[in-house]
């Protein structure tokens, strides 16, 4: 049973803070943010400079990066995902504690970007694993990605503990782990994991291409 | 209640009323909110996201353990041989001599490591798993 907001308002000046324990437990969480330690090309680059003195990421509690995704919570994929690198990330995701949250950072984890033709460039990370916050840009400025962490604090902010809609790693049948990837002789196979990447046909009309 | 140990008995309580009650609520917290899920990729050794190559258990060779005899020998010897090193000027003969037997007894011990062949490396273990390029 939630607390009326107007109540909560009224109450606050005299001192008394009332919340609930959903918004408390989401708010300790967002406010901790541990990203993954690890930069995949020129957006590593600004997610680097996004930490240091001038943009300061610790101002929102992320700075403190892991080397090791079992104290990670967050995963900035940060950069080009080639063919070779995308089961090794799938794979760090994977043995990332829950909850976990995915930004895709810049134009090439997006959709492969730039080098989006070459042949062993993944054409998005949203392929394998699930994301929670896109960050376009080639490569995004820090403030940009100052951006994507309040955006993904805001949704943390939202999300359900219980109840139907909770979120996946509340849920005990959430999908635990995302298949990875292997090697073929000519793309990785998969090529993507339709559980999670369903994009809306290509629909060629009639005489479209003329 | 005027026993003197009495706030020690206090301290102990809470020292371990804390520990124990940050696990009780850690375990309800996981039963009813964050459900455990493992899986065989989750519980892999951590090697980069590369697929693990070795064992989880790195096994060492029980010969580690008479070289860390070993080393403890030369370590608490330096540890002896500093003050000793910068009170040298100062010191009398008798403090000299003990130290000088300090030193003998020490050595003796490498000596007699040496004579029982402990300082030969017999036998390496081959490795469980295959390196790429092997």
């Amino acid at each position: 049973m939630a607390i009326d907001p107007k109540l909560a308002e009224d109450l606050k000046p005299h001192g008394i803070h009332v919340t609930t324990f959903e918004s408390l437990i989401n708010w300790g969480r967002s406010s901790s943010l541990w990203p993954m330690q690890f930069g995949l090309a020129c957006c590593a680059i600004e997610m680097i400079a996004a930490t240091m003195a001038k943009y300061d990421m610790a101002r929102f509690g992320a700075e403190v990066f892991r080397p090791s995704p079992r104290q990670a919570d967050l995963m900035l994929v940060a950069g080009t995902v080639t063919k070779k690198m995308a089961p090794l990330v799938v794979r760090l995701y994977n043995q990332m504690a829950e909850p976990k949250y995915v930004i895709a950072m810049g134009a090439c984890a997006i959709s492969g970007g730039p080098f989006k033709p070459g042949y062993n460039v993944l054409k998005g990370i949203d392929r394998y694993i699930p994301v929670d916050i896109v960050i376009p840009g080639c490569p995004p400025r820090p403030e940009a990605l100052l951006d994507g962490l309040l955006a993904l604090r805001k949704k943390i902010a939202g999300e359900k503990l219980i109840g139907k809609q909770r979120a996946r790693h509340a849920d005990a049948k959430g999908t635990a782990e995302f298949p990875v990837p292997e090697y073929g002789p000519h793309d990785l196979h998969p090529t993507a994991n339709r559980e999670i990447w369903n994009p809306d046909p290509v629909v060629h009309e009639e005489g479209a291409d003329e | 209640m005027d026993h003197p140990f009495i706030p020690v008995l206090v301290f102990f309580g809470v020292a371990l009323a804390v520990p124990i009650g940050a696990l009780v609520l850690a375990r309800i917290w996981m039963r009813f909110f964050t459900p455990i899920k493992r899986g065989k990729e989750k519980n892999a050794l951590y090697e980069c996201g590369v697929e693990p190559l070795a064992e989880r258990q790195v096994r060492f060779h029980s010969q580690f353990y008479l070289f860390g005899l070993l080393f403890l020998l030369f370590d608490v010897e330096t540890v002896f041989l500093l003050p000793f090193a910068v009170a040298f000027l100062d010191l009398s003969v008798g403090a000299f001599l003990v130290a000088m037997i300090f030193l003998l007894l020490l050595a003796e011990g490498l000596v007699w490591a040496w004579s029982k062949g402990l300082l030969n490396w017999r036998g390496v273990p081959k490795p469980n798993f295959t390196i790429y390029g092997d």
